[in-house]
């Protein structure tokens, strides 16, 4: 398949790197609880394994399907005022977002 | 990290005694689709911000993206033209990071099954072919655009906040990454620059793209490592972004060889890194710092389906694909019987299909370059847009080069009506005959030009007839004048002779 992630166990070092990637700040007890917990939802998932047998192809999507697509044609937009209502700040006609880089450069 | 500027330079000629340099490319184009890549919302560039945008586009949760078929299309039919092999099979991923201008928290993309995979593209530099192998071509989906407010000019260090254009997010963007390029030694910087010209040539012709670098509708990365001379192994590459100009491809890979040469020879080991490059100074700065290794998880995309490209697809958009750039130049150079350096220059000037539409609307291929490649040239120059931008069109030139060649008028009325034409006057032929701008007959009028010219410079005359004869040319000039050049040069020159010497 050659898309990353296997299904070891996981470690109190993983659980920290996720959770920064994903930018939640998760205490020291946590790391240890949802290591843990996720250990065993990988568990409980890596049975699926057992089932795959030689002639069972990985499979990505649940519907056999492919080329489904969409004819290159314009159709509305959402009106600015509507975009802009759903976000936390707006300026300038533009969505509002705080520093990106931090003071270290 | 690294310094921004006064990093130390080795001179170019002396690194290349020393090192040898490997580049590679990566180049991004926005293709000219009527709708993005996953929703219906235009691509219009420059629209007001965030009128383009949907749920689909926006990232809003429950929304379903749906691929838009001219965007396949074109990839594949790019992947064809640099004669890459076209997969069977190809799915979307999901490449995984945080940034404000994607709004979804990935960006839809493509990881180990792109649409197209190993071509290659023939470059030529001062007489040479560089081969440049394709690693793949893949299709994704661009970003939304960010204003940075509070830093200075516009730069993302030290911004207070940056404000967010999702216009742009999610046109689909083809990525064409080529291989290492070995072995083009002193013409690494040429040899970049000319594969992305190249490039840009074909996909231009396939229509694909407007592929405009100052709009950023193609882009492109430059990775370039060094490694001593002989070396089995080639060294750390850094990638400079921010490339935006085809000048600037040249300039960004001379000035990083000549950087990381100097990194060497200090004895130091070139930080594999991000870098951008800055158009004012030429020079390239460490870009943001990596506290580790870029991990984006990517998976399978699950809200599209496979893509499947049969052999009748494939082959109905290779039967699709217009002559390419390389084989239409080798055709006209042949058929206007002209040089290849000639051909250089035409193409560089972008006035291949210019000359090509002159010579088919009647003028001969002579006339027709020496047209575009020098007044029209000239006044695009001055004018500071591309010669196509110009206000004349090819068949306008044709009938401009017919009424010189048929005498009716000469080279100096022809650029009065050239200015004329350009100033929206109307077609040659008709501004010749509102302005009365055809070359003069032996009429009444010129006659008395002649003759008013000799009466009003006796000291002219009696050098000629002292024997100074080339000193009628100043009568020639002021006949010129006085008929606001529409005489003919060597009929005055006759009608004064014969007057003036009894000849």
């Amino acid at each position: 398949m050659g898309f990353p992630g296997s299904m070891s166990s996981i470690s109190r070092e993983d659980v920290e790197h996720l959770a920064r990637l994903a930018r939640l700040a998760v205490t020291d007890d946590e790391l240890d609880r949802f290591a843990g917990q996720l250990d065993q939802v990988l568990s409980a998932v890596a049975r699926v394994g057992e089932a795959a047998v030689a002639d069972v192809p990985p499979m990505s999507h649940a519907v056999p399907l492919t080329n489904v697509l969409r004819a290159d044609v314009v159709t509305p937009s959402l009106p600015r005022d509507v975009v802009l209502a759903g976000a936390p700040a707006a300026e300038d006609d533009r969505i509002r977002v705080p520093r990106i880089l931090g003071d270290a450069e | 990290m690294t310094s921004t500027m006064g990093d130390r330079l080795v001179d170019y000629d002396e690194l290349l005694t020393r090192y040898e340099p490997v580049i590679g490319l990566e180049t991004h184009v926005e293709l000219g689709t009527a709708s993005k890549m996953f929703c219906g919302c235009a691509t219009t560039f420059g629209a007001e911000p965030n009128t383009q945008t949907c749920p689909v586009c926006l990232g809003m949760p429950g929304s379903l993206p749906v691929a838009n078929a001219a965007a396949i299309e074109a990839t594949i039919r790019i992947g064809l033209a640099l004669g890459c092999r076209i997969a069977s099979w190809s799915r979307f991923a999901r490449k995984n990071y945080f940034y404000p201008d994607i709004p979804k928290g990935f960006q839809t993309s493509q990881y180990d099954e792109p649409l197209c995979t190993a071509g290659h593209l023939d470059v030529e530099v001062d007489g040479e072919t560089y081969r440049v192998e394709i690693e793949r071509v893949h299709l994704e989906e661009d970003t939304g655009k960010n204003l940075h407010v509070g830093g200075a000019t516009g730069r993302i260090h030290g911004a207070d906040h940056s404000l967010i254009d999702f216009n742009r997010a999610g046109i689909p963007l083809v990525e064409i990454v080529t291989r290492p390029v070995p072995g083009a030694g002193a013409k690494a910087p040429e040899v970049a620059r000319a594969y992305v010209t190249e490039l840009r040539e074909i996909v231009q012709a396939l229509g694909a793209s407007d592929v405009r670098m100052e709009q950023g509708s193609l882009r492109c990365d430059v990775n370039i490592s060094l490694n001593p001379v002989g070396a089995l192994e080639w060294g750390t590459r850094t990638e400079t972004k921010n490339v935006n100009s085809l000048r600037s491809v040249e300039r960004a890979v001379r000035f990083e060889m000549r950087r990381q040469a100097a990194v060497l020879d200090d004895g130091g080991r070139v930080v594999q890194e991000t870098r951008h490059f800055h158009e004012d100074t030429g020079s390239t700065s460490s870009g943001r710092s990596k506290e580790e290794a870029t991990d984006y998880r990517y998976f399978p995309e699950p809200d599209l389906v496979p893509l499947a490209p049969d052999a009748d697809w494939i082959e109905s958009l290779r039967a699709s694909l217009p002559e390419l750039p390389a084989a239409r130049r080798a055709r006209l150079q042949q058929e206007w019987g002209i040089s290849a350096t000639e051909m250089t220059w035409l193409a560089n000037a972008g006035a291949l299909g210019l000359v090509e539409e002159t010579v088919a609307a009647g003028a001969a291929p002579g006339d027709a370059r020496k047209w575009w490649l020098g007044d029209l040239a000239r006044r695009a120059n001055d004018a500071g847009v591309e010669l196509a931008e110009l206000a004349v069109t090819p068949t306008q030139v044709a009938e401009l080069v017919g009424l010189v060649n048929d005498g009716t008028i000469n080279d100096g009325l022809a650029r009065q009506v050239l200015d004329r034409v350009l100033a929206g006057e109307g077609d040659p032929a008709a501004v010749v005959e509102a302005q009365g701008l055809a070359v003069m007959g032996e009429s009444d009028e010129l006659v008395a030009a002649v003759e008013a010219a000799i009466a009003g410079a006796p000291d002219v005359i009696a050098k000629v007839k002292a024997g100074k004869v080339q000193a009628l040319g100043a009568l020639v000039g002021a006949v010129m004048k006085t008929t606001r050049g529409k005489a003919d040069a060597p009929t005055v020159k006759r009608m004064l002779e014969e007057r003036v010497l009894g000849s």
